[in-house]
């Protein structure tokens, strides 16, 4: 295994990259069809950084986050985790290597069992990888991963329909940290939570990454929490990366009519004396299945032309690392 | 009542509670605020706050038991909802009122088209035929962006999108005078979201309605609303226009939001959490609710309820510390 996949390390690689996804493809058959959920997505995350993912519903990027943990198997592409392709890694291999990767689920209501307590099910993990094999030691595992995402001792014992929202989703990460992993995959970890609770999570990810020096994928909606958690972003539509650049240029020069659009629509919490124009986008996402090869967007766009029907646009480097999808630019 | 034609909707001294076995909810606790008549209110808390108790009541939909409305009085375009029968009260619902529910997957008939739906309340409402009333469908359809030849459409058959704008075509098709839009967001994606706010932002220009827009997302409020009540555990701590809100935060569990929320425009800004839950709604607390929660809590804000203290004709606070001389929250002093 090793050998076939140093060489794909060694060729042109500076950065220290925890992760690369190249032309990862995803599709679900469907009966009207196939359904690209993820269409050729090439991504890679810096060891230590965080890459965000964002999109509406059904861009596909809970798959990418799914895929890249092979939870669901990829149709075709590669991911090298550190150094490695993993994708054709054997079930026991892959088990092994999840105690690497983890991942933190959108609803902390659905994702825990709702018959394990706190402890069991931050142990599970730890057990079923034979980490720590004297109980004792793994009742102090347990007890320390608690400490670190900031649950009281006291709900030791308890079970997730005791507790509330943000501390359900504190379980789901003591649950992920309690293998000691290098990189997690975050699937909207804080999309269900109130506010204050939100962001309470968001600092304790924050501070855990500083302190362990985790890589994250962090995929979600909303982008004023991608925009305070992530280093780079990838924004997405119908199963393809549209744009993909380091935040701040992201945000201060989006080029992609679909980034325009997506963050003119985010209504922001300040007074304005004037009413803000918006870019209102007309239509909705269809699914993508049976697709034409053009641009996904062009139904939707509104700076489409003529040209625009053309095969669909690749993504190009337009500045030094900001990639866009778009034949207009 | 001599400026009754200027305000829309009032409530005063509204008390909501939830008899459970496990005790009595203290849902909503003297609550009053009132919308003037072509203006939109939006009323932001986070879950358990009261919101949509608030907004139940204002319907008097409130499933009892376990609800019950302790007091309070709610007059809506000049109706006193809480004194009115069942009968009376199906006159007023749709007519005067209508109601927005946050999910549009559960709001509509699964087994009705989504013309029959719209056609319904109509007939309802307005004496005329069966065909006059499908045809005011159609139109409605046409207003909310929707093609006229998915009338026949069932609700499986469209996008939460397009749900979402049956609904409001259904909300709006008998012209209220007042619109309370729960949520009306919070289950769409953000693009789809813009297009909704924007019609119904455009429909209530056109139609002269008034709106109570329940919402967690200050965000939404900044863009949509003229005035703005804060809720915490049942009481308003907060309320003002939303520039006054915005710009001059006086309560701080106010500047607890605002601080919470990542700034698109400032990504070096610490985001600032309020620390601690909620309090249990069924447990009756002595003094100020968020006291436990707040960085600025003396003594006496655990004693002694927070009266409401007015800082201009519209602006009224809550808070305990303001009679502490020399007394104001961070955020106003970074504001300057």
């Amino acid at each position: 295994m090793t050998g076939v996949a140093s060489p794909s390390k060694g060729a042109g690689e500076m950065a220290d990259n925890i992760l690369e996804v190249k032309e990862l493809t995803k599709y679900f058959k469907t009966p009207r069809g196939l359904l690209h959920a993820v269409d050729g997505v090439s991504l890679t995350l810096e060891r230590g950084k965080t890459l965000g993912i964002v999109g509406e519903s059904g861009c596909g990027k809970s798959t990418i986050g799914r895929t890249i943990l092979r939870l669901t198997e990829p149709t075709s592409g590669q991911i090298i985790f550190d150094g490695k392709d993993i994708t054709a890694l054997g079930k026991h291999e892959m088990r092994q290597m999840r105690t690497k990767m983890q991942i933190i689920f959108q609803d902390p209501y659905a994702s825990l069992n709702p018959r394990r307590t706190v402890s069991q099910t931050s142990a599970e993990a730890i057990q079923l990888n034979h980490l720590i094999s004297d109980r004792k030691k793994v009742d102090e595992r347990v007890a320390e991963l608690m400490d670190m995402v900031g649950l009281s001792e006291r709900f030791v014992n308890s079970y997730p329909h005791e507790l509330d929202g943000g501390r359900r989703q504190r379980i789901g990460i003591a649950r992920a940290l309690s293998v000691n992993p290098e990189f997690i995959v975050c699937d909207e970890p804080v999309s269900a939570l109130d506010v204050s609770i939100q962001a309470q999570i968001l600092n304790l990810l924050k501070d855990l990454q500083k302190k362990l020096g985790l890589s994250y994928i962090f995929i979600t909606h909303d982008m004023s929490v991608v925009n305070y958690f992530s280093n780079d972003i990838a924004v997405m539509y119908m199963g393809r990366v549209v744009e993909k650049a380091p935040v701040e240029e992201l945000f201060k020069h989006p080029e992609h009519p679909y980034t325009k659009a997506l963050l003119s629509a985010v209504p922001v919490p300040e007074y304005q004396e004037k009413k803000r124009q918006r870019i209102i986008l007309t239509g909705e996402v269809t699914s993508p299945v049976n697709l034409p090869d053009m641009c996904r967007f062009r139904p939707r766009c509104p700076s489409a032309c003529e040209e625009c029907t053309g095969p669909e646009p690749k993504l190009r480097e337009l500045r030094k690392d900001h990639f866009i999808a778009c034949s207009q630019i | 009542m001599e400026n009754k034609n200027d305000v829309a909707l009032e409530v005063s001294n509204l008390v909501v509670e939830y008899v459970t076995s496990d005790g009595t909810v203290h849902a909503v606790n003297d609550v009053s605020f009132s919308v003037d008549r072509q203006k939109a209110l939006g009323l932001v808390g986070e879950t358990g706050a009261g919101k949509t108790s608030t907004a139940l009541s204002i319907m008097n939909l409130l499933q009892s038991p376990p609800g019950v409305i302790r007091q309070g009085k709610i007059v809506v375009n000049g109706f006193d909802v809480l004194a009115m029968s069942d009968t009376e009260l199906d006159k007023v619902r749709g007519k005067e009122i209508a109601m927005i529910f946050q999910d549009p997957m559960v709001a509509l008939n699964p087994v009705m088209s989504i013309g029959d739906q719209i056609a319904e309340s109509v007939l309802k409402h307005e004496k005329t035929s069966r065909e006059n009333a499908f045809e005011r469908a159609c139109q409605m359809l046409e207003m909310v962006g929707i093609n006229r030849s998915r009338a026949t459409d069932y609700p499986h058959q469209l996008s939460g999108g397009m749900k979402q704008r049956v609904i409001i075509a259904i909300a709006l098709c008998c012209n209220p005078h007042l619109l309370i839009a729960d949520e009306p967001t919070t289950a769409l994606d953000v693009t789809i979201q813009a297009q909704v706010l924007d019609l119904i932002d455009k429909l209530r220009e056109d139609y002269r309605t008034s709106m109570l827009l329940i919402t967690h997302d200050l965000g939404i409020v900044a863009e949509m609303c003229d005035e703005v009540a804060v809720m915490y555990a049942g009481h308003i701590v907060e309320c003002g226009t939303v520039k006054e809100v915005f710009t001059d935060t006086r309560h701080p569990y106010t500047e607890g939001l605002f601080d919470s929320l990542p700034n698109i425009n400032d990504r070096a800004a610490q985001l600032k959490p309020i620390p601690g839950l909620m309090p249990d709604p069924t447990v009756v607390q002595e003094g100020c609710a968020f006291a436990p929660r707040c960085n600025y809590a003396a003594d006496d804000c655990f004693r002694n309820q927070p009266m409401f203290k007015e800082f201009s004709g519209t602006h009224k606070v809550a808070c305990l510390a303001y009679d502490r001389r020399g007394f104001s929250i961070e955020r106003s002093r970074r504001n300057g």
